[in-house]
Protein backbone atom coordinates (compact mmCIF):
# COMPACT_ATOMS: atom_id res chain seq x y z
CA UNK A 1 0.00 0.00 0.00
CA UNK A 2 1.31 3.43 -0.82
CA UNK A 3 1.85 5.98 1.91
CA UNK A 4 0.90 9.01 -0.13
CA UNK A 5 -2.25 10.23 -1.80
CA UNK A 6 -3.09 12.21 -4.88
CA UNK A 7 -5.52 15.09 -4.39
CA UNK A 8 -7.28 17.30 -6.89
CA UNK A 9 -7.51 20.81 -5.51
CA UNK A 10 -9.86 22.52 -7.93
CA UNK A 11 -9.50 21.97 -11.68
CA UNK A 12 -6.11 23.64 -12.05
CA UNK A 13 -3.90 21.85 -9.53
CA UNK A 14 -3.05 18.37 -8.34
CA UNK A 15 -1.22 17.56 -5.14
CA UNK A 16 0.83 14.60 -4.00
CA UNK A 17 0.59 14.50 -0.25
CA UNK A 18 2.73 12.33 1.99
CA UNK A 19 2.08 11.76 5.66
CA UNK A 20 0.92 15.03 7.25
CA UNK A 21 3.99 15.39 9.40
CA UNK A 22 6.82 17.89 9.69
CA UNK A 23 9.77 15.60 9.22
CA UNK A 24 12.96 15.90 7.12
CA UNK A 25 12.46 12.45 5.56
CA UNK A 26 8.88 13.24 4.50
CA UNK A 27 9.94 16.64 3.17
CA UNK A 28 12.81 15.04 1.23
CA UNK A 29 10.32 12.81 -0.56
CA UNK A 30 8.18 15.81 -1.49
CA UNK A 31 11.27 17.57 -2.87
CA UNK A 32 12.20 14.49 -4.92
CA UNK A 33 8.74 14.41 -6.51
CA UNK A 34 8.96 18.14 -7.16
CA UNK A 35 12.33 17.81 -8.89
CA UNK A 36 11.09 14.90 -11.03
CA UNK A 37 7.99 16.78 -12.21
CA UNK A 38 9.91 19.95 -12.94
CA UNK A 39 12.36 18.06 -15.13
CA UNK A 40 9.52 16.26 -16.95
CA UNK A 41 8.40 19.66 -18.34
CA UNK A 42 4.76 18.86 -18.95
CA UNK A 43 3.21 21.45 -21.29
CA UNK A 44 0.90 23.86 -19.48
CA UNK A 45 2.42 23.36 -16.04
CA UNK A 46 2.83 26.79 -14.41
CA UNK A 47 4.36 25.96 -11.06
CA UNK A 48 5.62 23.06 -8.98
CA UNK A 49 5.49 24.03 -5.31
CA UNK A 50 6.84 22.05 -2.40
CA UNK A 51 5.15 22.19 0.98
CA UNK A 52 6.19 20.55 4.25
CA UNK A 53 4.89 17.17 3.15
CA UNK A 54 3.36 17.81 -0.27
CA UNK A 55 4.00 18.89 -3.82
CA UNK A 56 1.43 21.02 -5.63
CA UNK A 57 1.45 21.19 -9.41
CA UNK A 58 -0.43 24.22 -10.74
CA UNK A 59 -1.35 24.05 -14.42
CA UNK A 60 -3.48 25.56 -17.16
CA UNK A 61 -6.34 23.06 -17.49
CA UNK A 62 -6.81 24.00 -21.16
CA UNK A 63 -3.21 23.24 -22.09
CA UNK A 64 -2.32 20.33 -19.86
CA UNK A 65 -2.86 16.64 -20.46
CA UNK A 66 -3.78 15.81 -16.89
CA UNK A 67 -3.65 12.01 -17.16
CA UNK A 68 0.03 11.75 -18.16
CA UNK A 69 0.87 14.39 -15.55
CA UNK A 70 -0.83 12.35 -12.84
CA UNK A 71 0.83 9.14 -14.05
CA UNK A 72 4.23 10.84 -13.77
CA UNK A 73 3.39 12.18 -10.32
CA UNK A 74 2.32 8.76 -9.12
CA UNK A 75 5.46 7.12 -10.46
CA UNK A 76 7.63 9.81 -8.84
CA UNK A 77 5.82 9.44 -5.52
CA UNK A 78 6.31 5.66 -5.58
CA UNK A 79 10.04 5.91 -6.16
CA UNK A 80 10.66 8.97 -3.95
CA UNK A 81 13.60 7.96 -1.75
CA UNK A 82 13.31 7.91 2.00
CA UNK A 83 16.90 9.05 2.38
CA UNK A 84 17.64 12.75 2.11
CA UNK A 85 19.89 14.01 -0.65
CA UNK A 86 22.92 16.07 0.20
CA UNK A 87 21.78 19.60 0.90
CA UNK A 88 23.38 22.91 0.14
CA UNK A 89 24.68 24.41 3.40
CA UNK A 90 24.36 28.09 4.19
CA UNK A 91 25.75 29.87 7.25
CA UNK A 92 24.05 33.14 8.11
CA UNK A 93 25.36 35.70 10.62
CA UNK A 94 22.91 36.94 13.25
CA UNK A 95 23.27 39.77 15.73
CA UNK A 96 21.12 38.53 18.62
CA UNK A 97 19.23 40.61 21.17
CA UNK A 98 19.37 44.33 21.87
CA UNK A 99 17.65 46.54 19.30
CA UNK A 100 17.70 43.65 16.82
CA UNK A 101 15.95 41.10 19.03
CA UNK A 102 13.14 42.78 20.98
CA UNK A 103 11.58 39.41 21.90
CA UNK A 104 14.77 37.66 23.04
CA UNK A 105 13.80 38.37 26.67
CA UNK A 106 10.31 36.97 26.16
CA UNK A 107 11.68 33.78 24.59
CA UNK A 108 14.13 33.44 27.51
CA UNK A 109 11.21 33.86 29.93
CA UNK A 110 9.26 31.20 28.00
CA UNK A 111 12.25 28.85 28.19
CA UNK A 112 13.05 29.70 31.79
CA UNK A 113 16.68 30.35 30.93
CA UNK A 114 18.98 33.28 30.19
CA UNK A 115 19.09 35.20 26.90
CA UNK A 116 22.58 33.80 26.32
CA UNK A 117 21.19 30.27 26.62
CA UNK A 118 18.53 31.06 24.00
CA UNK A 119 21.24 32.27 21.63
CA UNK A 120 23.35 29.18 22.29
CA UNK A 121 20.38 26.91 21.58
CA UNK A 122 19.28 28.79 18.46
CA UNK A 123 22.77 29.10 16.96
CA UNK A 124 23.76 25.60 18.05
CA UNK A 125 21.44 23.71 15.71
CA UNK A 126 21.31 23.04 11.98
CA UNK A 127 17.97 23.86 10.39
CA UNK A 128 16.29 22.53 7.33
CA UNK A 129 14.48 24.79 4.88
CA UNK A 130 11.21 22.89 4.51
CA UNK A 131 9.46 25.30 2.19
CA UNK A 132 9.15 28.94 1.16
CA UNK A 133 5.97 30.96 1.46
CA UNK A 134 4.19 33.73 3.41
CA UNK A 135 6.38 36.42 1.82
CA UNK A 136 8.64 36.41 -1.28
CA UNK A 137 11.74 34.46 -0.29
CA UNK A 138 10.54 33.62 3.23
CA UNK A 139 11.96 30.22 4.23
CA UNK A 140 10.22 28.12 6.85
CA UNK A 141 13.06 26.46 8.78
CA UNK A 142 12.95 23.92 11.55
CA UNK A 143 12.98 22.58 13.95
CA UNK A 144 14.04 24.73 16.89
CA UNK A 145 14.89 23.22 20.25
CA UNK A 146 11.56 22.60 22.05
CA UNK A 147 12.77 24.66 25.03
CA UNK A 148 12.79 27.87 22.94
CA UNK A 149 9.83 27.03 20.68
CA UNK A 150 7.79 30.01 21.88
CA UNK A 151 4.41 30.48 20.17
CA UNK A 152 3.69 33.50 17.96
CA UNK A 153 3.09 36.84 19.67
CA UNK A 154 -0.56 37.44 20.46
CA UNK A 155 -0.30 40.81 18.72
CA UNK A 156 1.59 40.82 15.43
CA UNK A 157 3.86 43.80 14.81
CA UNK A 158 2.80 46.16 12.05
CA UNK A 159 6.34 46.31 10.72
CA UNK A 160 9.15 43.83 11.06
CA UNK A 161 12.38 44.92 9.35
CA UNK A 162 14.06 42.93 6.58
CA UNK A 163 16.61 40.53 8.03
CA UNK A 164 14.76 40.04 11.33
CA UNK A 165 15.23 36.51 12.67
CA UNK A 166 12.23 35.05 14.43
CA UNK A 167 10.83 32.00 16.16
CA UNK A 168 7.24 30.76 15.84
CA UNK A 169 6.79 27.49 17.69
CA UNK A 170 9.12 24.87 16.21
CA UNK A 171 9.84 27.12 13.21
CA UNK A 172 12.47 29.75 12.67
CA UNK A 173 12.80 32.19 9.78
CA UNK A 174 14.30 35.41 8.44
CA UNK A 175 12.05 38.21 7.16
CA UNK A 176 13.14 38.74 3.53
CA UNK A 177 11.60 42.22 3.41
CA UNK A 178 9.91 44.61 5.80
CA UNK A 179 6.41 43.30 6.53
CA UNK A 180 3.88 42.90 9.31
CA UNK A 181 4.53 39.78 11.35
CA UNK A 182 3.86 37.89 14.55
CA UNK A 183 7.05 35.90 15.05
CA UNK A 184 9.21 36.40 18.16
CA UNK A 185 12.15 38.49 16.99
CA UNK A 186 15.42 37.39 18.55
CA UNK A 187 18.01 38.94 16.25
CA UNK A 188 18.81 40.31 12.83
CA UNK A 189 20.80 39.00 9.90
CA UNK A 190 22.69 41.56 7.77
CA UNK A 191 22.59 39.28 4.70
CA UNK A 192 19.51 39.67 2.45
CA UNK A 193 17.91 36.32 1.67
CA UNK A 194 15.80 37.86 -1.12
CA UNK A 195 17.18 40.45 -3.52
CA UNK A 196 15.80 40.88 -7.03
CA UNK A 197 18.94 42.80 -8.03
CA UNK A 198 21.25 39.97 -6.98
CA UNK A 199 22.53 37.34 -9.36
CA UNK A 200 20.75 34.76 -7.21
CA UNK A 201 17.56 36.45 -6.02
CA UNK A 202 16.73 33.61 -3.64
CA UNK A 203 19.49 32.62 -1.25
CA UNK A 204 17.52 29.75 0.25
CA UNK A 205 15.49 27.01 -1.32
CA UNK A 206 13.63 23.98 -0.03
CA UNK A 207 16.06 21.36 1.25
CA UNK A 208 18.85 23.79 2.20
CA UNK A 209 20.67 23.36 5.52
CA UNK A 210 21.07 26.57 7.49
CA UNK A 211 23.26 27.41 10.48
CA UNK A 212 23.24 30.70 12.33
CA UNK A 213 26.43 32.26 13.61
CA UNK A 214 26.23 34.84 16.39
CA UNK A 215 27.95 38.13 15.54
CA UNK A 216 28.47 41.31 17.55
CA UNK A 217 26.81 44.68 16.94
CA UNK A 218 30.12 45.98 15.53
CA UNK A 219 30.30 43.05 13.09
CA UNK A 220 26.66 43.65 12.14
CA UNK A 221 27.36 47.29 11.31
CA UNK A 222 30.48 46.25 9.43
CA UNK A 223 28.67 43.78 7.19
CA UNK A 224 25.78 46.21 6.64
CA UNK A 225 28.27 48.76 5.35
CA UNK A 226 29.90 46.16 3.13
CA UNK A 227 26.49 45.23 1.72
CA UNK A 228 25.65 48.84 0.84
CA UNK B 1 2.38 57.36 -23.16
CA UNK B 2 -0.65 57.55 -20.92
CA UNK B 3 -0.92 60.29 -18.35
CA UNK B 4 -2.93 59.37 -15.25
CA UNK B 5 -5.07 62.41 -14.42
CA UNK B 6 -7.05 60.58 -11.73
CA UNK B 7 -6.16 57.06 -10.62
CA UNK B 8 -9.62 55.80 -9.62
CA UNK B 9 -10.06 53.75 -6.45
CA UNK B 10 -7.48 51.06 -7.09
CA UNK B 11 -6.03 50.72 -10.57
CA UNK B 12 -3.10 48.36 -11.17
CA UNK B 13 -1.11 47.03 -14.11
CA UNK B 14 -1.78 43.29 -14.59
CA UNK B 15 -0.72 40.63 -17.05
CA UNK B 16 -1.35 36.88 -16.90
CA UNK B 17 0.58 36.60 -13.65
CA UNK B 18 4.00 35.85 -12.25
CA UNK B 19 4.08 32.09 -12.66
CA UNK B 20 7.01 29.81 -11.95
CA UNK B 21 8.27 31.24 -8.66
CA UNK B 22 5.70 30.10 -6.13
CA UNK B 23 8.23 27.67 -4.69
CA UNK B 24 10.22 30.73 -3.64
CA UNK B 25 7.18 32.33 -2.08
CA UNK B 26 6.47 34.70 -4.98
CA UNK B 27 2.70 35.27 -5.31
CA UNK B 28 1.17 34.91 -8.79
CA UNK B 29 -0.97 38.11 -8.88
CA UNK B 30 -2.41 38.78 -12.37
CA UNK B 31 -5.96 39.75 -13.33
CA UNK B 32 -8.83 38.93 -10.99
CA UNK B 33 -11.11 38.44 -14.03
CA UNK B 34 -8.93 36.55 -16.49
CA UNK B 35 -11.67 36.48 -19.15
CA UNK B 36 -12.31 40.23 -19.32
CA UNK B 37 -8.56 40.95 -19.26
CA UNK B 38 -8.10 38.63 -22.23
CA UNK B 39 -11.10 39.98 -24.08
CA UNK B 40 -9.80 43.55 -23.83
CA UNK B 41 -6.43 42.40 -25.20
CA UNK B 42 -8.08 40.43 -28.03
CA UNK B 43 -10.20 43.40 -29.06
CA UNK B 44 -7.21 45.71 -29.58
CA UNK B 45 -5.18 42.96 -31.27
CA UNK B 46 -2.73 42.35 -28.45
CA UNK B 47 -1.05 39.08 -27.72
CA UNK B 48 -2.32 37.34 -24.58
CA UNK B 49 0.79 38.22 -22.58
CA UNK B 50 0.20 41.99 -22.80
CA UNK B 51 -0.48 43.96 -19.64
CA UNK B 52 -3.74 45.86 -19.10
CA UNK B 53 -4.98 48.21 -16.41
CA UNK B 54 -7.30 46.60 -13.86
CA UNK B 55 -9.83 49.15 -12.63
CA UNK B 56 -11.65 48.56 -9.33
CA UNK B 57 -15.14 49.91 -8.45
CA UNK B 58 -14.34 53.53 -9.39
CA UNK B 59 -12.45 54.19 -12.57
CA UNK B 60 -9.61 56.53 -13.57
CA UNK B 61 -9.29 59.51 -15.90
CA UNK B 62 -6.53 58.94 -18.44
CA UNK B 63 -5.01 61.24 -21.04
CA UNK B 64 -3.46 59.54 -24.05
CA UNK B 65 -0.25 61.18 -25.13
CA UNK B 66 0.03 59.47 -28.47
CA UNK B 67 -2.26 58.06 -31.14
CA UNK B 68 -3.33 54.54 -30.33
CA UNK B 69 -6.36 52.35 -29.89
CA UNK B 70 -7.79 50.98 -26.70
CA UNK B 71 -10.72 48.94 -25.39
CA UNK B 72 -12.42 48.53 -22.02
CA UNK B 73 -13.96 45.21 -20.99
CA UNK B 74 -15.31 43.69 -17.79
CA UNK B 75 -17.46 45.56 -15.29
CA UNK B 76 -19.92 47.93 -16.96
CA UNK B 77 -19.01 51.56 -16.48
CA UNK B 78 -20.18 54.71 -18.22
CA UNK B 79 -17.25 55.74 -20.39
CA UNK B 80 -16.51 59.10 -21.96
CA UNK B 81 -13.94 60.13 -24.53
CA UNK B 82 -13.53 63.91 -24.25
CA UNK B 83 -17.04 63.98 -22.80
CA UNK B 84 -18.68 61.87 -25.51
CA UNK B 85 -20.22 58.57 -24.36
CA UNK B 86 -18.37 55.51 -25.51
CA UNK B 87 -19.26 51.83 -25.63
CA UNK B 88 -17.37 49.09 -23.89
CA UNK B 89 -15.83 46.07 -25.62
CA UNK B 90 -14.94 47.93 -28.81
CA UNK B 91 -11.62 49.03 -30.25
CA UNK B 92 -11.52 52.81 -30.03
CA UNK B 93 -8.90 54.82 -31.91
CA UNK B 94 -7.72 57.97 -30.12
CA UNK B 95 -5.52 60.91 -30.98
CA UNK B 96 -2.82 62.22 -28.75
CA UNK B 97 -4.37 64.58 -26.19
CA UNK B 98 -7.72 62.81 -25.94
CA UNK B 99 -9.00 61.85 -22.53
CA UNK B 100 -10.83 58.72 -21.32
CA UNK B 101 -12.99 59.18 -18.25
CA UNK B 102 -14.78 56.47 -16.31
CA UNK B 103 -18.24 57.45 -15.07
CA UNK B 104 -20.76 55.56 -12.99
CA UNK B 105 -20.37 51.84 -12.44
CA UNK B 106 -23.48 49.93 -13.47
CA UNK B 107 -22.61 46.29 -12.97
CA UNK B 108 -19.62 44.24 -11.89
CA UNK B 109 -16.54 45.31 -9.95
CA UNK B 110 -13.50 45.25 -12.21
CA UNK B 111 -12.87 46.59 -15.71
CA UNK B 112 -9.80 46.19 -17.89
CA UNK B 113 -8.28 48.86 -20.12
CA UNK B 114 -6.17 47.39 -22.91
CA UNK B 115 -4.14 49.60 -25.23
CA UNK B 116 -2.71 48.30 -28.49
CA UNK B 117 0.87 47.32 -27.71
CA UNK B 118 0.17 46.72 -24.04
CA UNK B 119 1.08 48.71 -20.95
CA UNK B 120 4.85 48.75 -20.80
CA UNK B 121 6.39 48.39 -17.35
CA UNK B 122 9.58 46.48 -16.50
CA UNK B 123 9.34 42.71 -16.32
CA UNK B 124 9.97 41.43 -12.79
CA UNK B 125 10.65 37.68 -12.70
CA UNK B 126 9.08 37.44 -16.13
CA UNK B 127 5.86 39.32 -15.43
CA UNK B 128 4.41 42.83 -15.39
CA UNK B 129 1.71 41.99 -12.83
CA UNK B 130 1.46 44.25 -9.78
CA UNK B 131 1.54 42.63 -6.34
CA UNK B 132 0.99 45.54 -4.01
CA UNK B 133 1.60 43.69 -0.72
CA UNK B 134 5.17 42.83 -1.73
CA UNK B 135 5.58 46.04 -3.78
CA UNK B 136 6.52 43.95 -6.79
CA UNK B 137 5.95 44.47 -10.51
CA UNK B 138 3.53 46.81 -12.24
CA UNK B 139 4.11 50.53 -11.97
CA UNK B 140 6.64 50.85 -9.12
CA UNK B 141 4.96 47.99 -7.27
CA UNK B 142 1.87 50.01 -6.41
CA UNK B 143 -1.55 51.14 -7.55
CA UNK B 144 -1.58 54.08 -9.96
CA UNK B 145 -1.53 57.63 -8.61
CA UNK B 146 -2.37 60.98 -10.22
CA UNK B 147 0.55 62.22 -12.29
CA UNK B 148 1.91 58.79 -13.21
CA UNK B 149 2.95 58.40 -16.83
CA UNK B 150 2.70 54.92 -18.34
CA UNK B 151 4.63 53.78 -21.38
CA UNK B 152 2.90 51.81 -24.15
CA UNK B 153 4.50 48.92 -26.02
CA UNK B 154 5.19 49.19 -29.73
CA UNK B 155 4.38 45.75 -31.08
CA UNK B 156 0.87 44.81 -32.11
CA UNK B 157 0.29 41.28 -33.25
CA UNK B 158 -3.03 41.34 -35.02
CA UNK B 159 -5.62 43.68 -36.34
CA UNK B 160 -8.27 44.81 -33.93
CA UNK B 161 -11.33 42.60 -33.99
CA UNK B 162 -14.95 43.48 -33.47
CA UNK B 163 -15.75 43.42 -29.79
CA UNK B 164 -18.65 41.87 -28.00
CA UNK B 165 -19.95 41.58 -24.46
CA UNK B 166 -18.65 38.71 -22.52
CA UNK B 167 -18.47 39.83 -18.95
CA UNK B 168 -19.30 36.82 -16.85
CA UNK B 169 -22.99 36.90 -16.02
CA UNK B 170 -23.11 37.68 -12.34
CA UNK B 171 -25.32 40.57 -11.36
CA UNK B 172 -25.44 40.85 -7.60
CA UNK B 173 -26.56 37.31 -6.81
CA UNK B 174 -23.76 35.29 -8.29
CA UNK B 175 -23.81 31.54 -8.25
CA UNK B 176 -20.42 29.89 -8.44
CA UNK B 177 -19.56 26.24 -8.88
CA UNK B 178 -17.26 24.49 -6.45
CA UNK B 179 -15.26 21.27 -6.54
CA UNK B 180 -15.33 19.78 -3.02
CA UNK B 181 -12.19 18.93 -1.12
CA UNK B 182 -9.50 18.22 -0.32
CA UNK B 183 -10.38 18.73 3.37
CA UNK B 184 -14.17 18.59 2.99
CA UNK B 185 -14.47 15.61 5.33
CA UNK B 186 -13.38 17.76 8.27
CA UNK B 187 -16.60 19.71 7.95
CA UNK B 188 -18.83 16.63 7.89
CA UNK B 189 -22.07 16.27 5.96
CA UNK B 190 -23.39 19.39 7.67
CA UNK B 191 -20.55 21.55 6.38
CA UNK B 192 -21.20 20.53 2.79
CA UNK B 193 -24.94 21.10 3.25
CA UNK B 194 -24.41 24.55 4.76
CA UNK B 195 -22.08 25.59 1.99
CA UNK B 196 -24.50 24.38 -0.67
CA UNK B 197 -27.64 25.88 0.85
CA UNK B 198 -26.50 29.07 2.51
CA UNK B 199 -26.19 32.43 0.91
CA UNK B 200 -23.10 34.40 1.74
CA UNK B 201 -22.24 38.00 1.18
CA UNK B 202 -18.89 39.30 0.01
CA UNK B 203 -17.40 40.88 3.14
CA UNK B 204 -16.18 44.46 3.39
CA UNK B 205 -12.57 43.36 3.95
CA UNK B 206 -12.43 41.53 0.60
CA UNK B 207 -9.69 42.48 -1.81
CA UNK B 208 -7.40 41.06 -4.48
CA UNK B 209 -5.87 38.75 -1.90
CA UNK B 210 -9.08 37.08 -0.85
CA UNK B 211 -12.83 37.36 -0.44
CA UNK B 212 -14.05 37.09 3.12
CA UNK B 213 -17.57 35.77 3.24
CA UNK B 214 -20.25 36.87 5.69
CA UNK B 215 -22.74 34.11 6.46
CA UNK B 216 -23.10 30.87 8.38
CA UNK B 217 -19.91 29.70 10.06
CA UNK B 218 -18.54 26.31 9.05
CA UNK B 219 -17.52 24.13 11.99
CA UNK B 220 -14.67 21.72 11.63
CA UNK B 221 -12.77 19.09 13.54
CA UNK B 222 -9.21 17.90 13.10
CA UNK B 223 -5.59 18.71 13.83
CA UNK B 224 -3.70 21.67 12.36
CA UNK B 225 -2.36 21.09 8.86
CA UNK B 226 1.21 21.63 7.68
CA UNK B 227 1.30 24.53 5.19
CA UNK B 228 1.13 23.81 1.48
CA UNK B 229 0.51 25.65 -1.80
CA UNK B 230 -2.99 26.96 -2.46
CA UNK B 231 -4.59 27.69 -5.84
CA UNK B 232 -6.87 30.60 -6.72
CA UNK B 233 -10.47 29.87 -5.80
CA UNK B 234 -9.59 27.69 -2.80
CA UNK B 235 -12.17 28.18 -0.04
CA UNK B 236 -10.19 28.13 3.19
CA UNK B 237 -11.88 27.96 6.55
CA UNK B 238 -9.93 29.32 9.52
CA UNK B 239 -10.94 28.25 13.05
CA UNK B 240 -13.44 31.16 13.23
CA UNK B 241 -15.51 29.26 10.64
CA UNK B 242 -15.81 32.22 8.27
CA UNK B 243 -14.78 31.11 4.79
CA UNK B 244 -12.17 33.00 2.77
CA UNK B 245 -11.85 32.48 -0.99
CA UNK B 246 -8.29 32.99 -2.14
CA UNK B 247 -7.93 35.28 -5.14
CA UNK B 248 -5.19 36.61 -7.44
CA UNK B 249 -2.90 38.19 -4.82
CA UNK B 250 -3.07 35.24 -2.37
CA UNK B 251 0.13 34.25 -0.59
CA UNK B 252 1.65 31.13 -2.13
CA UNK B 253 0.92 28.88 0.81
CA UNK B 254 -1.73 28.38 3.40
CA UNK B 255 -2.44 26.12 6.29
CA UNK B 256 -6.20 26.32 6.76
CA UNK B 257 -8.46 23.44 5.75
CA UNK B 258 -10.00 23.75 2.31
CA UNK B 259 -13.66 22.80 2.04
CA UNK B 260 -13.67 23.27 -1.74
CA UNK B 261 -12.29 25.21 -4.69
CA UNK B 262 -14.20 27.49 -7.06
CA UNK B 263 -13.83 26.21 -10.63
CA UNK B 264 -11.55 28.20 -12.94
CA UNK B 265 -14.44 29.16 -15.23
CA UNK B 266 -16.33 30.81 -12.34
CA UNK B 267 -13.47 32.77 -10.73
CA UNK B 268 -14.22 35.70 -13.07
CA UNK B 269 -17.81 35.68 -11.75
CA UNK B 270 -16.45 36.13 -8.24
CA UNK B 271 -13.98 38.75 -9.45
CA UNK B 272 -16.92 40.85 -10.64
CA UNK B 273 -18.53 40.84 -7.20
CA UNK B 274 -18.20 43.79 -4.89
CA UNK B 275 -18.51 43.88 -1.09
CA UNK B 276 -22.12 43.18 0.02
CA UNK B 277 -22.95 41.25 -3.18
CA UNK B 278 -24.58 37.87 -2.59
CA UNK B 279 -22.83 34.66 -3.51
CA UNK B 280 -24.17 31.11 -3.50
CA UNK B 281 -22.30 27.88 -4.10
CA UNK B 282 -23.16 24.84 -6.13
CA UNK B 283 -21.14 21.64 -5.96
CA UNK B 284 -20.04 20.15 -9.28
CA UNK B 285 -17.60 17.57 -10.62
CA UNK B 286 -14.35 17.87 -12.58
CA UNK B 287 -16.03 17.08 -15.88
CA UNK B 288 -18.52 19.93 -15.48
CA UNK B 289 -15.68 22.25 -14.51
CA UNK B 290 -13.77 21.39 -17.67
CA UNK B 291 -16.82 21.68 -19.91
CA UNK B 292 -17.53 25.12 -18.48
CA UNK B 293 -13.95 26.22 -19.10
CA UNK B 294 -13.92 24.91 -22.68
CA UNK B 295 -17.26 26.62 -23.41
CA UNK B 296 -15.87 29.88 -22.00
CA UNK B 297 -12.75 29.59 -24.16
CA UNK B 298 -14.83 28.91 -27.28
CA UNK B 299 -16.98 31.97 -26.60
CA UNK B 300 -13.90 34.11 -26.11
CA UNK B 301 -12.25 32.99 -29.35
CA UNK B 302 -15.42 32.81 -31.47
Amino acid sequence: MSDWRLLHVGDASVVVEFERRIDPAVNARALAVGAAIRSARHPGVHDVVEGYCSVTVAFDPLRTAVEPLIADLEAAADRAPLADTEAQEVTLPVCYGGRHGPDLGAVAAFAGCSETDVVTLHAGATYRVYMLGFLPGFAYMGTVDPRIAAPRRSRPRLRVPAGAVGIAGFQTGIYPLAAPGGWNLIGRCPVRTFDLEAQRPFLLQPGCSVRFQAITEAEFRQSETTEA
Amino acid sequence: MIHVLQPGLFTTVQDNGRWGYQRFGIPVAGPMDRVSHRLANLIVGNRASCATLEVTLAGPRLEFQRDLRFAVSGAEFELFLDGTPLSMDAAQPVRSGQCLAFGRRQRGARAYVAVAGGIEVPLVLGSRATHVASRMGGFRGRALAAGDVLAVGATVERRARPGRRSMPASGTAGRVRVLPGPDAERFGALGAAVLAAAEYRVGAASDRMGYRLDGPALDQAGPELPSCAVPAGAIQVPPSGEPIILMADRPTSGGYPRIGTVITADIPVLAQMAPADRVAFETCNLETAMQALIAQERALLA
